[in-house]
């Protein structure tokens, strides 16, 4: 069971990389410390055998949900672009970008 | 290909639906408008926003999955998530295990059967573009976004690995491209990106091995850059293990210039994309009478579209390789129709397919807008000799152009007057009586020679005459 | 504290004309300029647009229109619902400034109703917390007692009803983020089936458990307000197909003949004094006619671990949009990849940081089997074991909190003690059940206590009745608030 191991530090600062979120080292101890209780809480769902018990994702059960396919309005472009930290050309402008979409 | 070396190609060809608006909203999935005007605030990713799915967009990706013979099942929508700047949410919402169709396959011209894993749902990504000297990601110095094509949808079809060859790959995403054009899913414009194809190489001694490590080839936007891609690919795999060092699995970019692969990432980036159920979105369950619907409403795929041609032509005792060309095109040019419609009225099939495949093919946007009934009237005009073929192209281009017409008031009009049977007899003498030894090989039967006199005529009346009244001429004279 | 006037009693008195939507607002917001210094109830206060909403319902009244069923009641709102034009900051620097270009449904459906927004309550950031202290604009304090928090998230909704700052707000509730609030500050706070109120234009904190729910400071008021922005929205693929629900008509039809459920679970760990007026509301529906049992559902017990696996699982990916690129915040950095994560790291707070981190390691690859997948497994059970008691049962009793209120800073350092806030309002989300918090009496401090009725889903009929009886028979006059 993969509950059963400790959170350690190397675990939270993938996790945090992940979620692109650089922490110091100091969070980093705090955090680990923090999230390894949360888990080890956890820990008493790991013990139960649900093996046949289906996932319940939406709390209500409603299918084909499906809108038609007409134009509704637009947002105005120079109001969307006014909340952009930085703009060019009628885009969004980043920094470079390093790599290819994975 | 190298000798003793199978290939093995499995293809991953993204499709943008031909909606009117996006997947999950209602901004117009439209190509090429002014960067960032078609967005709200749902394909931005605004916080707050929720998606709601296109019912359209559904009942495309279904016809895809009907003509390509697959199981249409209850689906769900899961998030993919990782940070790219052209992904709004920083997730892309996309049909993960249980996508809506599943276990297909598609007939090359052939009759290789290839199979189909599965045609799924998905949202398009903004578009990226680089600033600095190059153009490219590397080496910009910094880039811009249009969220226009943000949330447009896509099916993606994944073939099972069952090519062995680059011609099949080719033949695969030419007919791929037809069937979606002719469910109206797309319009098949691989120049503009609306069907994008990636290709899993491997390569190994003989079928009966096990497969080799496959290679990801992205960026294919042409039928010709998929076959030489993976030509070059296979090579250069092979020339690895031939040198004792092993493939590594890696996701390499075409470069169509330079005529390579070069790699992108390899195995050990796999990103941990963290799927999970989309919780804004609820499970697709398509009854039985939405399918059946759907596959009713599907007109007549590529395959048997071409079949119907073919044997028309059979019939008529004129069945042949070049025609079995033409028949493919005006079946991809979805002009089929228009040729069937004129056999029916009595045309030639001949005739109908060569004018369809040759001249109404040049621009087959405007000869599919085409009302048969005046393109049945010009043929029939041609094959009776009321006008030459030179003619009878020049009347076509008009109609072509203007979107229809009378094709008699045309004639008239470019002063085709067909010209009368007492002066072409005239004319075809002349031609003779200036090529007495042709005339001699022609008499003791050496037909192919009527074409120097059709050409002698042609040119006296400056393509005014018909070939075929030429030739009756020339049998007359010979008695 | 200003005595409190329902909104119901308000907008029939604004509609017949008795007094003007005008001079309504002024007494709220002079009660705002008075004491919000002091509580922080709200990150903006939007006076002028106020006046002119109070405005446009003084001009229908006069014109003889229908100004709409809240005419002129202030409504204030949690700053994760999106108003147009106006900051809405999930109380997170990460959002500092932004203006969204739309209006939550609830929003609309507010202003088409004749209510005069009057500003932007505080919260614990995107909505993480149970005390309203994870706020990057400062904590929120409890109107009854300044020095404690008043709960959270919708701390600042809560404690702008109970400081008659308003007498609507709108919360959100995803774990008990409006119940516990409502509990701790002495007013009723409601939790309405998922799906039944739109959650477009809600910022998502984890989508399958949000839902949007009114504070008030009476059950009838509360049932107003669901009656308003409660309906299916198309916009939201979750909002059920139904109309919208009417229950002012069923509020004073009693309890006679229920069976009203004392859930075990629920009163394991809670303080005496909680679990002692949760049982005198017990003693409350038994002499309106009412059934009373004492019922187990174990399963509840699993609700807080499964919680906080599936809420911060969600969160994680609601969040990764926070990234500089197309609104908010952004600092600057060489590279995309790198301004992404400066962006983040500067402008998400601690708790925001932990569940995305918590969430994104239940969701990792080799992980999410036993975490993720295992925790929707346990819903699955809770679901089975509401089930089962409603099989019993029409409506369940418990505590909305196991506490009163607590001092500031109490519980800051230590997210597991105050996780556990949430340990008896969590199952109704997990089920998506509705649940209301009903101020019954203090605490041996002094303080509120809530109790907790839980109904089965599309039930807020019946809840609702139930509620007005336990609000009827509340002890009065023993708070010091």
């Amino acid at each position: 069971m993969a509950g059963a191991r400790r959170l350690t530090r190397d675990d939270v600062a993938h996790v945090a990389s992940l979620a692109r979120l650089h922490l110091t080292d100091e969070e980093l101890e705090l955090f680990t410390g923090q999230l390894a209780e949360v888990l080890d809480h956890a820990a008493d769902l790991a013990q139960l055998d649900l093996t046949d018990v289906p996932l319940t994702a939406h709390a209500m059960a409603v299918t084909n949900v499906l809108r038609p396919d007409t134009p509704a309005p637009t947002l105005d472009r120079e109001e969307v672009l006014a909340q952009a930290p930085s703009v060019e050309d009628h885009r969004f402008r980043v920094p470079r970008i390093l790599g290819e979409a994975p | 290909m190298s000798d003793g070396w199978v290939l093995v190609i499995g293809l991953e060809v993204h499709c943008e639906l031909r909606t009117t608006t996006k997947l999950f909203c209602g901004c117009p999935n439209e190509f090429g408008d002014e960067p960032n005007t078609n967005i709200c605030p749902v394909c931005l990713g605004l916080p707050g926003s929720l998606p709601v799915l296109n019912q359209m967009a559904v009942e495309l990706a279904m016809a895809i999955g009907t003509a390509l013979n697959c199981e249409i099942r209850p689906s769900t929508f899961h998030r993919k998530n990782y940070f790219y700047p052209d992904q709004a949410k920083d997730y892309q919402i996309t049909q993960y295990d249980e996508p809506i169709n599943v276990n297909g396959w598609l007939e090359l011209p052939d009759g290789f059967r290839v199979g189909i894993e599965r045609a799924h749902m998905e949202e398009d990504t903004g578009k990226t573009t680089h600033i600095g000297a190059t153009g490219r990601i590397h080496g910009a110095d910094h880039s811009l976004v249009d969220y226009n094509r943000s949330g447009v949808p896509l099916v993606e079809i994944v073939s099972a690995p069952d090519m062995r060859t680059s011609a099949q790959a080719r033949a695969y995403v030419s007919e791929l491209r037809s069937i979606l054009v002719a469910t109206g899913a797309s319009d098949g414009k691989m120049e503009e990106g609306s069907m994008r194809v990636d290709a899993n190489v491997s390569v190994r001694r003989s079928d009966a091995e096990p497969f080799g490590t496959r290679c990801e080839i992205k960026n294919l936007n042409s039928v010709r850059s998929v076959g030489r891609a993976i030509d070059y690919e296979a090579e250069r795999q092979i020339a690895l293990i031939e040198a004792g060092e092993p493939v590594v699995q890696q996701t390499r970019h075409w470069d169509e210039d330079a005529g390579k692969t070069q790699v992108l990432r390899s195995k050990e980036d796999a990103y941990d994309y963290r799927y999970f159920l989309e919780p804004d979105l609820v499970p697709l369950v398509p009854d039985a009478a939405w399918t059946g619907a759907v596959a009713d409403a599907l007109g007549m795929m590529p395959a048997a579209r071409r079949a119907r041609l073919a044997d028309l032509l059979e019939e008529a005792g004129q069945l042949s390789d070049s025609r079995l060309e033409q028949v493919t095109t005006v079946v991809d040019l979805g002009l089929d129709d228009l040729v069937v419609d004129a056999i029916a009225a009595g045309v030639p099939a001949a005739l109908t397919l060569a004018r369809t495949a040759n001249e109404a093919a040049a621009d087959p946007e405007a000869a599919r807008r085409l009302d048969p009934a005046p393109y049945v009237t010009l043929l029939t005009m041609e094959a009776a000799g009321t006008l030459s073929a030179t003619q009878s192209k020049v009347v076509l281009a008009e109609l072509l152009a203007a979107g229809g017409g009378d094709p008699a008031l045309i004639a008239r009009a470019k002063g085709f007057e067909a010209m009368s049977d007492n002066s072409l007899s005239v004319t075809v003498a002349e031609a003779v009586e200036a090529n007495p030894d042709e005339w001699a090989r022609y008499c003791a039967g050496e037909e192919k020679l009527a074409q120097v006199f059709i050409g002698q005529v042609m040119k006296a009346t400056r393509g005014q005459a018909n070939g075929k009244s030429v030739v009756a001429e020339l049998q007359r004279l010979r008695g | 504290m200003t005595p409190s006037r329902s909104a119901f009693g308000l907008a029939a008195s604004v509609r017949s004309g008795a007094e003007s939507a005008a001079d309504v607002l002024d007494g709220y917001l002079a009660a705002i300029d008075t004491r919000d210094g002091e509580i922080h109830a709200f990150n903006l206060v939007t006076r002028e647009a106020a006046r002119e909403a109070a405005a446009a319902v003084d001009r229908k009244v006069a014109a003889g229109e229908d100004p709409g069923l809240l005419a002129g009641v202030p409504v204030a709102l949690k700053d994760n619902l999106c108003t147009r034009g106006v900051p809405t900051t999930c109380s997170s620097r990460i959002l500092d400034g932004w203006r969204p270009p739309y209006d939550a449904t609830v929003v609309t459906r507010l202003r088409e109703a004749g209510a005069v927004i009057v500003g932007k309550t505080n919260m614990d950031e995107f909505a993480m917390g149970s005390s309203t202290e994870n706020s990057a604009f400062g904590t929120t304090r409890n109107p009854r007692d300044t020095s404690r928090v008043p709960g959270g998230s919708s701390g600042g909704s809560a404690a702008a009803v109970a400081a008659g700052f308003a007498p609507i707000a709108l919360g959100s509730d995803t774990g008990g983020s409006i119940r516990q609030p409502a509990a701790l500050c002495g007013v009723v706070g409601m939790k309405p089936t998922y799906g039944t109120v739109s959650r477009y234009g809600l910022v998502a904190f984890a989508s399958s458990l949000d839902q949007i729910g009114p504070f008030a400071t009476t059950v009838t008021d509360a049932a107003l307000v669901f009656e308003v922005i409660g309906g299916h929205d198309p916009a939201d693929s979750t909002s059920l197909d139904r109309p919208a629900p009417r229950l002012l008509s069923v509020l004073e039809d009693g309890m006679e003949g229920m069976t009203v459920g004392v859930v075990t679970e629920l009163l394991d760990g809670v303080d005496a004094d909680v679990a002692a007026r949760t049982r005198q509301a017990a003693d409350v529906c038994a002499a309106a006619g009412a059934r009373v049992e004492e019922i187990s559902v174990p399963e509840v017990r699993l609700g807080l671990s499964a919680y906080y696996l599936i809420a911060p699982a969600e969160a994680s990916s609601n969040l990764a949009r926070y990234d500089g690129v197309r609104f908010g915040l952004r600092v600057d950095a060489e590279d995309a990849n790198a301004m992404n994560t400066a962006t983040r790291s500067a402008g998400f707070g601690a708790e925001v940081k932990r569940r995305i981190m918590l969430g994104t390691y239940a969701l990792s690859a080799g992980y999410k089997d036993a975490y993720y997948d295992q925790a929707l497994r346990v819903r699955t059970k809770i679901i089975e074991g509401f089930d089962r008691a409603y099989r019993r049962c029409d409506v369940l009793l418990g505590p909305t909190a196991p506490s009163t209120a607590f001092s500031i800073g109490a519980k800051f350092n230590d997210p597991m003690s105050m996780y556990l806030s949430d340990v008896c309002t969590i199952p109704s989300n997990l089920a998506g059940h509705p649940a209301i918090s009903i101020p019954f009496g203090t605490g041996d401090d002094g303080l509120p206590v809530g109790v907790q009725l839980l109904a089965p889903a599309l039930a807020e009929n019946t809840l609702l009745r139930a509620a007005a009886v336990i609000e009827a028979a509340a002890p009065e006059g023993e708070g010091r608030g």
